[in-house]
């Protein structure tokens, strides 16, 4: 099997997420990175599929050149390949990110035949635009499903389980094909030390394209009014276990 | 010219988040002084045209194909494109959901049009002719976004539980108006093929209690204690990030951006810092309890109550307490 996946560079906030001076990105000064959980999921997923089919996954990230650290610390949980393509904000939007990939997805499957499989997030963490995976599989001329809590291979065909309101539903997929993978699919693995030195020796390929910006424009980040509470402590230690039990009666827990 | 709401429903069975881009899209209509406008996708959702009605929609677009019986994500997006490019809206909201992202972000990316997913707030001043001012979430809520989208058409899904659906009568009842939309293969195969109907019973998302622990608990066997006081209160175990990718539970207890929002009554939040990934799962929680051994920590300084102290003492005392209580 042939699998890509797209996987989006995130700051890994802590307690609060700070906003730089002309609000256009998040404070990153003080803040690591990491890959955008759901695509982290889609990375372990894609890996789990060709440990037991057998291929390559190759992982694709477009970002600021920095985002070549997101793509070796895939390829160190088991990816195989790797591709930038650099930009030099730390965001497009969605329809120009989407023009882009599928230029690309275009361009490796010349030179390397087709990905049976392209897996995105369901959405990224940061942005959470709902739509990057859905825009480039139509400009691939693929199905796609996204929420795929479940995945798995049957010959051609992919079957996707995904949650919702009702139980759960099942769709299936003609390979190629592209599925939205959500978080909770797997529990992505840690890196492992042969991974980790295969993360240094990998060629990170780079793939410069350019694409036509969409008519969604940021104008400014803002945080949401903080929450303010006037904690009421109940105690220190198991002796705040009556005043605890009050509040739960006061609030009707038991009735 | 019009605000199109694109009506959310399961096998003909309106969702709940229906209601409120309804009245959103009612309000967005007055305030451009244009009508207000309803599609509805496949013809078991054509009984829906009464409740429409009710919430004061002139025009009920039903869109009709043999195909649409169950749901499909692009089938249902290519319906939606068409019935968009025969309707010509100004704008077009869906629900701030899993199907109404998908469906809106499937017409966008047919229709080649932007799209602002999680809207929170429209321009007051909008009217249609410039381009769309908007408020939407990123991280989950974390953050808000004003954006402006420059389209002739402009495409949002609203954010959930933001407006407070509302019913308002029209004159007259909605004028309904069917579309035979056309629908190829490439679109036939993403249809729901089978499901597993969920067994009733309370959940994570909607159990008034929720007894939650995070990396403080320390293993997967420590949970023992929150699954008694749960027990208890007739309420349900949650827990953080931290605790599934330990692999001490399973995602589906996990309450956050990336895992289920809640709303209980009640939130015991039990050794959990409160990070922004796990609060945005948590903020909707009538009352939060937090015990943590860290009066600093992001989750007590937010809750409205709080037990500082060693999770491990203080839950099995509260189980304790409420066993005395009920054996009096």
């Amino acid at each position: 099997m042939n699998i890509l996946v797209c996987v989006k560079r995130v700051p890994a906030p802590g307690a609060r997420i700070n906003i730089t001076n002309d609000g256009q990105q998040v404070d990153t000064a003080f803040l690591g990175f990491t890959v955008s959980p759901h695509e982290e999921c889609a990375v372990e997923q894609a890996v789990q599929l060709i440990e037991k089919h057998g291929g390559d996954v190759t992982v694709l990230t477009l970002g600021p050149i920095e985002a070549e650290e997101q793509l070796r610390t895939a390829v160190s949980t088991g990816a195989t390949k790797a591709v930038l393509v650099p930009i030099d904000t730390t965001d497009w939007d969605p329809q120009k990110t989407a023009e882009a990939i599928a230029k690309v997805v275009a361009e490796l499957e010349t030179a390397n035949g087709k990905y049976d499989l392209v897996l995105f997030g369901n959405e990224s963490a940061d942005s959470c635009g709902y739509q990057v995976g859905i825009r480039t599989a139509l400009k691939l001329g693929r199905p796609i499903v996204n929420g795929a809590k479940g995945l798995e291979i049957e010959d051609t065909v992919a079957k996707i389980r995904r949650e919702s309101d009702a139980g759960v539903e099942i769709y299936k997929l003609t390979m190629p094909a592209c599925v939205g993978v959500k978080e909770g699919i797997n529990l992505p693995r840690y890196p492992t030390m042969k991974g980790r030195l295969a993360s240094k020796k990998v060629a990170v390929a780079q793939s410069k394209v350019d694409a036509n910006s969409g008519g969604l424009k940021l104008i400014t980040l803002q945080r949401p009014p903080e929450r303010v509470s006037n904690t009421v402590i109940l105690g220190n230690g198991p002796e705040a276990a009556p005043a605890v039990v009050d509040l739960l009666e006061e609030l009707g827990v038991f009735k | 010219m019009s605000v199109l709401a694109v009506i959310e429903h399961d096998r003909g069975a309106m969702t709940s988040a229906s209601l409120g881009v309804m009245t959103a899209a009612r309000n967005l209509a007055k305030q451009m002084n244009t009508k207000f406008e309803a599609v509805t996708i496949g013809a078991n959702a054509d009984r829906l045209s009464e409740t429409i009605s009710n919430f004061g929609a002139t025009t009920v677009h039903q869109a009709h194909n043999s195909m649409l019986v169950d749901y499909g994500p692009e089938a249902w997006g290519e319906s939606l494109a068409q019935v968009v490019r025969k309707s010509s809206p100004q704008v077009v909201i869906g629900t701030g959901t899993e199907r109404g992202h998908e469906i809106v972000a499937q017409a966008a990316a047919r229709l080649d049009l932007p799209a602002a997913m999680n809207c929170i707030e429209f321009d007051k001043d909008f009217n249609g002719t410039q381009p769309l001012k908007v408020t939407r979430t990123r991280w989950g809520g974390s953050l808000l976004e004003q954006a402006a989208i420059d389209a002739p058409i402009k495409l949002v899904t609203l954010a959930n539980h933001v407006v407070e659906p509302q019913e308002e009568l029209a004159a007259s009842p909605a004028t309904v108006s069917p579309i035979e939309v056309q629908l190829d293969e490439s679109v036939a195969q993403s249809f729901v093929q089978d499901r597993v109907e969920r067994v009733a019973g309370v959940t994570l998302a909607t159990s008034p209690v929720v007894v939650s622990g995070g990396r403080g608990v320390g293993s997967a066997e420590a949970f023992a204690p929150l699954e008694e006081l749960a027990a208890l209160l007739k309420g349900v175990v949650g827990c953080s990030r931290a605790v599934t990718n330990n692999g001490w539970r399973n995602h589906t207890d996990q309450v956050g951006q990336t895992g289920t929002r809640i709303a209980p009554d009640i939130y015991i939040a039990c050794g959990i810092s409160g990070a922004i990934q796990h609060w945005v799962g948590a903020m909707a929680s009538k009352n939060i309890l937090a015990i943590n051994t860290d009066a600093q920590a992001n989750i007590v300084t937010k809750a409205g109550y709080a037990v500082i102290g060693d999770l491990h003492k203080v839950v099995p005392a509260i189980s304790a307490e409420i066993r005395r209580r009920q054996a009096k």
